[in-house]
């Protein structure tokens, strides 16, 4: 999912960070493969998730890398490439670059309530629009949402419609 | 059996489960979504239901049996089937979860158990159909591919 790009990689890099990213959470593989295949099909980049806890990983995910390299590596070697580190990161970053966020609402342990709140609480992450998806219409839940500061919020199953009509607004 | 007969086929099976029910509009949207980069993308996701629903049924029928009865884990179990057909447009699968789900809420296990054996029948014919219907497809996929290659 994450990689360091080498220096000779910056034009496919680039190119690869002006697709918007989209990052899906959902507890069901079928729903994450058809939300995937929907956003996919609308020529975005897309990274599936199965839980809150697995999206907040990756969003906050520039330490995850660093500290994994560190741990590769034998120190000498580990030494030389910090030096180049700090630029294969910053193409890293652009990669987790994330567009938006499209959560489904029930998920075990964290809701996509508690994400999207967790993400509008963070300051580095409060920016990036977050949807909501749920199978069930329940008007108090979508105002809460909505009040929580989510984007948009649709009821599943989701459609290629919903999703086109939603990106074209949000992303483009 | 040639080309244009397998096609007419596929039209007819797929046709048929419209008409009886088994499936709904939301299909037609994930095959609307398959292009070169992704040519089997509703085979792929119908697999994933197919080996992800077992599971859940297996799991509401061991709840069912378990006293005292979890209502709670039983709707949410079944709110997650209900959640996978309906995204793949089983709209059988998810009328029966509804009926099982209205069952949960008036804590009627008879009616659960009921509701769980046509549940499981459903899922049965639902399988057996869909996986004829893609072996078909994959008869004529080869013949597709050369055809879309020569536009």
């Amino acid at each position: 999912m994450m990689s360091c790009k080498g220096l000779g990689g910056e034009g496919s890099a680039a190119a690869a960070a002006a697709l918007p990213h989209v990052l899906a959470v959902d507890d069901s593989s079928v729903d994450r493969a058809v939300i995937s295949g929907i956003l996919r099909s609308s020529k975005f980049r897309v990274t599936a998730v199965d839980s809150g806890k697995r999206a907040l990983e990756l969003l906050g995910s520039v330490c995850v890398i660093f500290l994994n390299l560190n741990l590769l590596l034998p120190f000498r070697l580990c030494a030389s490439v910090l030096h180049v580190l700090p630029i294969t990161f910053v193409l890293g970053l652009q990669e987790a670059n994330v567009s938006m966020i499209i959560t489904d609402y029930w998920m075990p342990e964290m809701t996509g309530y508690e994400l999207l709140k967790k993400v509008k609480e963070s300051s580095k992450l409060k920016g990036i629009p977050v949807v909501i998806m749920s199978s069930e219409n329940v008007p108090t839940r979508i105002t809460r949402c909505m009040e929580e500061g989510a984007e948009d919020f649709l009821l599943k199953p989701v459609q290629p419609s919903d999703v086109s009509r939603l990106c074209n607004r949000v992303l483009r | 059996m040639d080309y244009s007969t397998l096609r007419r086929q596929i039209t007819f099976m797929k046709k048929s489960f419209f008409d009886q029910g088994y499936l709904d509009e939301q299909f037609n949207q994930l095959e609307e979504l398959q292009d070169e980069s992704s040519p089997n993308f509703v085979e792929e996701v119908v697999a994933l239901f197919l080996k992800d629903s077992p599971r859940l049924l297996t799991n509401i029928e061991h709840t069912i049996g378990k006293y005292p009865q979890d209502f709670h884990r039983l709707d949410s179990l079944v709110h997650q089937l209900k959640g996978s057909g309906s995204s793949i447009g089983a709209v059988r699968m998810k009328n029966e979860c509804s009926v099982f789900k209205a069952h949960c809420n008036d804590k009627n296990l008879e009616g659960c158990r009921r509701s769980l054996q046509r549940m499981k029948r459903e899922h049965a014919t639902l399988k057996q159909k869909l996986e004829s219907y893609f072996q078909l497809l994959r008869q004529v996929a080869p013949r597709e591919h050369a055809v879309n290659s020569r536009k």
